[in-house]
């Protein structure tokens, strides 16, 4: 049984005019979300993943569907009852969230507090988590005090008192420099490994997904148009949404304006050969089309490494007698996806 | 000067009389409208206890009495003043009217400074399980409390400028002896020393909370 269950989950707020219409911000999303994964959930910004992600901890009322914690089903439960799967449920934020009026460690034993845990336990939880998460001497400072990724940091700490399950993470690296994010992600890849916590990411960032995340969904206008496995998402994208969005993000695939100055600077024909899994296709395209005798270039491209399988697209154009360029294309369709682009 | 000199005993009198008036109107006023701001901010539309009812019950109530301006709000509301304190005018009378007028202001300005607490704050409050009066307790008022306490302060300057007209129902203070003793006489040093005891009371207080909002902050 999956830890989290979506079944047909509609999320719409009310008109705000009188002439405005509903704002339906989820629209019928199933998902399974099993103990252990890392499910990324990707989008444009206003695609309905944050609305998504408080749902599971029904920050948000759903307004239609069925959602199931560890078989628990939370549509039907009261605000008070609510409380309780809530503490099972930690939560990280963009703009981190912190209490700016309490020191750290008050920040960190909030949750503990809410949970009823005694002191000397509240002491304890809170000294092994900043060490946990490095920041042991930073007990006594105020969050104004810390740098971005120290406060995500105390974030994540908090948000893992009460040992939960499940861990939400609503753009958590967005406000961070590349650096920090890698931080932040390896400090979310060591709670998932060791703690055994069931991360679900909310991001429009390739970087956290290609690092941390084993699924993914990819959201367009509040529906999940396509969810899998990371690599089959990202490596081969089929709804034309998700190519879209894939193709922003992932390197190697010309946009129209780069095909534009391209076809402009080169002579003879273009083509995208997209390759999965592997270096010996890419060999193999190159021995065939030098064979044939063709002259050809790498005009552009980039190969995706996504927890060590790799992918990727290669743009070439190619100069020689035409029939020859055919039969060579032939013979690299064996290999790799060819897309003639001119 | 002399005439100042001879009115010493009356002066220092008057001053404590201002101090007593403010204290306790602060003491009054400041807990009635800390509870109604409170309530103003939590009933509100996406608020933690919304509550459409209330809230706009307050928010009249609020901007019914707000604009009355003390001088006549002191005298209309003597006959509720009766009926609580037992007489309508002498000090406790002006303080009961003072803490009124005062809790309506204080609920504005609570209020105010309740909504510059960020959402988000509130949200990860409760992704933790927290409810929402623990989250008034616990989050919104300590992570308010810089701007309250210069809010409050700001408040206490204001009820010292009001306590002036305690006078019109026998209040006392500072305000009535600069009016008795300096205008009606043709005394314009003892006015002035009035004055400037008040601009005294004035800076202490607006140093004393600039201190404390600064240590709350601490910036």
């Amino acid at each position: 049984m999956a830890l989290v269950t979506l079944e047909h989950v509609s999320k719409s707020y009310p008109a705000a005019g009188r002439a405005a219409e509903a704002v339906v911000a989820v629209d019928d999303v199933s998902l399974e979300i099993e103990a252990g994964d890392v499910y990324g959930i990707i989008g444009y910004s206003g695609a309905g993943k944050s609305t998504l992600v408080r749902l599971v901890n029904a920050l948000e009322p759903a307004t239609s569907g069925s959602i199931r914690i560890d078989g628990q089903e939370i549509t039907s439960l009261r605000e008070r009852e609510l409380r309780g799967i809530r503490l099972g449920i930690g939560m990280i934020f963009q703009q981190f969230e912190l209490f700016e009026a309490k020191t750290v460690r008050a920040n960190v034993a909030y949750p503990l507090k809410v949970a009823g845990w005694s002191k000397a336990d509240i002491r304890a939880r809170v000294d092994e988590l900043l060490a946990f998460v490095g920041l042991s001497d930073k007990a006594g400072a105020r969050p104004d005090q810390l740098s971005g990724g120290q406060k995500q940091r105390v974030g994540i700490a908090r948000a893992l008192a009460t040992r939960p399950r499940i861990l939400l993470a609503d753009e958590a690296t967005s406000a961070l420099d590349p650096e920090t994010t890698q931080e932040v992600l390896a400090l979310l890849k060591r709670v998932n490994e060791e703690q055994g916590v069931t991360i679900i990411v909310i991001t429009h960032e390739m970087d956290v997904i290609q690092s941390i995340a084993t699924k993914v969904a990819v959201m367009d206008r509040g529906r999940v148009i396509e969810h899998g496995d990371v690599f089959d998402v990202f490596s081969a994208p089929r709804h034309p949404s998700s190519q879209r969005f894939v193709g922003t993000v992932v390197k190697g695939v010309p946009s129209p304006a780069e095909l534009a100055v391209l076809r402009e600077r080169h002579e003879g024909r273009i083509v995208t050969c997209s390759f999965r899994d592997g270096d010996a296709s890419q060999a193999r395209v190159f021995l065939d089309l030098a064979e044939a005798g063709l002259e050809f270039e790498l005009v552009y491209g980039g190969i995706n490494d996504i927890r060590g399988r790799a992918f990727g697209h290669l743009t070439l154009a190619v100069r020689g007698d035409d029939t020859a360029i055919d039969r060579a294309l032939a013979a690299v369709a064996q290999h790799a996806d060819v897309t003639e682009v001119r | 000067m002399d005439r100042l000199l001879e009115l010493g005993p009356e002066f220092w009198a008057a001053a404590g009389e201002t101090l007593y008036m403010v204290a306790l109107t602060m003491l009054f006023g400041g807990a009635g409208g800390f509870l109604l701001g409170i309530g103003l901010y939590a009933t509100r539309r996406g608020g933690l206890l919304p509550n459409s009812v209330v809230n706009n019950v307050l928010n009249v109530v609020i901007n019914f009495f707000r604009p009355i301006p003390f001088i006549i709000f002191i005298a209309a509301v003597q006959p509720l003043t009766r009926a609580v304190i037992g007489v309508g005018i002498g000090t406790d009378a002006a303080i009961f009217a003072l803490s009124l007028a005062a809790a309506f202001a204080i609920g504005r300005i609570v209020e105010q400074n309740l909504l510059t607490v960020r959402p988000g704050v509130i949200e990860a409050a409760r992704s933790m399980g927290a409810g929402p009066l623990r989250i008034l307790g616990t989050v919104v008022v300590p992570e308010a409390l810089g701007p309250l306490i210069l809010g409050y302060t700001f408040i206490v300057i204001a009820v010292i400028d009001m306590s002036a007209m305690a006078g019109l129902i026998g209040g006392g203070g500072l305000g009535y002896f600069a009016q008795l003793y300096g205008f009606r006489q043709f005394e314009p040093v003892v006015t002035w020393a009035a004055v400037l005891l008040i601009v005294v009371f004035v800076q202490v207080v607006q140093y004393v909370g600039n201190w404390l909002a600064r240590r709350v902050l601490r910036r």
